[in-house]
């Protein structure tokens, strides 16, 4: 028993069922002018409203039907997945960057660092996010690096809340009081001993955000705020698909279900990854 | 010759006024084990804290000095002191599972402290705590090295920070009652390698506890703390031979015996504790920082 190891966990099937939606997600949308059967943006009024294939009347090479300007469904998608990714990755990396440097500092630090942060972060966090991310659009002008640069300025408060909860606890543990003692600086302590305690949460978070930035996209390209080119989004298409919706269920239905697979393996792909980095609970 | 910490009438106060420390002085002689006893609450591990620079920022030092070695920590700029704090002392803390970083392998942990702080190479580090964790007899270094804290028993974790605390030749180790969260079996044990590397290495310790039992076993000289107050100081033989403080005497009958444990186990007898309490309210009444 002394010498026991706590044998190490394998991946779990969690981790891979969202990472796998995930990496097929993403190799599509990286690929999409390879693997996309169509071309998203070639209008076919004598293929409009095609059913998918396993309904009568589909065509063959237009998978899961056309839209009400005959624009082949799955191309449509794939190309919308790409700034779908585009929007995940940038904003996500950037709240979180902002916002955990800040709570590790807040965290760790305490003091006037923690009040001046903590109080910014209730300012910011009293206005409600979707309102928010409309009026900065509308601000900053539609386009893809003002839809970033909102979900960034907007979101960055989750990971600095979160971050500074876990670094002031890790803060009070007595390994940072060992460190002091033997003479590490405040820096190389926060850097070095607290950092890695917190990072599992970091990661969570970040993924997690990435599903959020997905549908704050959609909902901004939803109510036409996002990305004012031809360019197909989830959320633009899922405007389309909710007009025709009586005649053409599959243009709505799609791409909800591919938004919300999406959303979902990335809180998933979080937790699981975080599980699988702690230390303690691994 | 210079002893190895001397504190001299160390007083601090919390934010409301409150006394923890009451002008203590304490000295550890070179090579010495100077055993610090008291009830909870006493302030035992304040007097650890200030003199590792690791006090809670609510704790707040009126008076007095601390030297290590002849040093005046008080003399020495922030920056100066942590490095003589550092170089100088290491800490054998109360629970080695929160004393060791969750995320980080026990070797990288280890070694660091000697690459960074001491500026040693990591060949030099490697091999020095290979040897440590010889003498504190864990048998296979190599899986202990790679291990996460987590994955050691609590036992084995002490091990480790007891030859962390050892690596770097201190010649101060601050000893928090480094056996209270082990199971009575390892205490023992733990306790035993304590003593054997403190002889080997020759390291003055100031040895925190509450247990009479273990003062006798490791130390040489005991100070008996009560309140914040030095209660009394005397070579561990002669206190438990001829306690003079009526505190002392009391404590030493609490303390349950192997021979007959139940007839000798009584509370520290209340007219004691009166006494005591008269005696540091009316100290507290007097006095004033620098001139207590
Ligand atoms: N962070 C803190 N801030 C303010 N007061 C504290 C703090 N920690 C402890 N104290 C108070 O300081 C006094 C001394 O505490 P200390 O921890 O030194 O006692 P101790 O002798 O080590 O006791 P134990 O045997 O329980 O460890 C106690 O009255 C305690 O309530
Ligand atoms: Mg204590």
């Amino acid at each position: 028993m002394d010498e026991a190891r706590i044998p190490r966990r394998g991946l779990s099937p969690r981790l891979w069922l969202a990472g796998g939606w995930l990496l097929l997600a993403l190799l599509a949308a990286i690929f999409a002018p390879m693997v996309a059967p169509q071309d998203p943006l070639a209008q076919d009024l004598m293929l409009e409203r095609l059913p998918p294939f396993w309904l009568d009347g589909a065509e063959p090479g237009y998978w899961l039907g056309t839209d009400s300007l005959g624009r082949d469904l799955l191309s449509r998608l794939i190309f919308g997945g790409r700034i779908a990714f585009i929007v995940a990755f940038a904003a996500a990396t950037s709240a979180c960057l902002i916002g955990s440097a800040l709570g590790l500092i807040a965290g760790y630090f305490g003091g006037w660092a923690d009040r001046i942060i903590s109080r910014v972060v209730d300012v910011w966090m009293a206005f409600p996010p979707v309102l928010f991310a409309i009026l900065l659009v509308a601000v900053l002008g539609t386009g893809l690096s003002s839809v970033i640069l909102a979900i960034a300025i907007i979101d960055w408060t989750r990971f600095c809340r979160v971050i500074r909860a876990e670094a002031m606890s890790q803060a009070r543990m007595d390994y940072v009081e060992s460190a002091r003692i033997a003479g590490y600086g405040r820096i190389g302590i926060m850097l070095r001993e607290v950092l890695p305690n917190v990072l599992p949460s970091v990661v969570a978070l970040l993924s997690l955000e990435m599903g959020i930035a997905v549908i704050v996209e959609a909902i901004l390209s939803f109510v036409n705020l996002s990305i004012s080119t031809d360019d197909p989004t989830w959320g633009s298409i899922i405007a389309e698909g909710r007009l025709s919706i009586h005649q053409a269920w599959w243009v709505l239905v799609f791409p909800l279900i591919t938004l919300i697979l999406t959303v979902l393996s990335f809180s998933q792909f979080g937790e699981a990854l975080k599980a699988h980095f702690d230390p303690v609970l691994r | 010759m210079k002893p190895c910490l001397d504190i001299r009438r160390l007083s601090a106060v919390l934010p409301n006024g409150q006394r923890v420390l009451r002008s203590v002085s304490l000295s550890v002689q070179p090579g010495e084990v100077r055993a610090l006893v008291g009830e909870s609450g006493a302030g035992k591990t304040m007097i650890g804290k200030a003199v590792l620079g690791v006090l809670p920022k609510s704790v707040r030092i009126v008076e007095g000095e601390m030297l290590i070695e002849g040093d005046d920590l008080g003399r020495l700029d922030a920056k100066a002191r942590r490095t003589l704090i550092g170089a100088r002392t290491a800490l054998i803390p109360q629970d080695p599972l929160t004393a060791l970083n969750p995320s980080r392998r026990i070797g990288a942990q280890m070694t660091d402290r000697l690459v960074r702080i001491l500026g040693w190479s990591g060949e030099r580090a490697d091999k020095r705590i290979r040897q440590l964790l010889d003498e504190v007899q864990i048998r296979d270094p190599e899986r202990v090295l790679k291990s996460y804290p987590h994955e050691l028993s609590g036992g084995m974790r002490q091990r480790v920070l007891i030859a962390a605390a050892f690596a770097a030749e201190p010649r101060l180790i601050v000893a928090d009652e480094p056996t209270t969260a082990l199971d009575v079996t390892v205490q023992k044990q733990i306790l035993r390698l304590i003593a054997q590397l403190q002889r080997d290495h020759g390291t003055a310790i100031l040895f925190v506890t509450h247990d009479l039992g273990v003062v006798a076993k490791i130390s040489q000289k005991v100070s008996v703390l009560y309140a914040g107050k030095m209660v009394e100081e005397a070579e561990t033989a002669q206190l438990f031979a001829a306690p003079q403080h009526p505190y002392t005497q009391a404590l030493i009958a609490a303390t349950p015996r192997y021979t007959d444990p139940y007839t000798s186990l009584k509370p520290v007898d209340e007219s004691v504790l009166a006494g005591l309490k008269a005696e540091i309210a009316a100290a507290d009444k007097d006095w004033r920082p620098g001139h207590g």
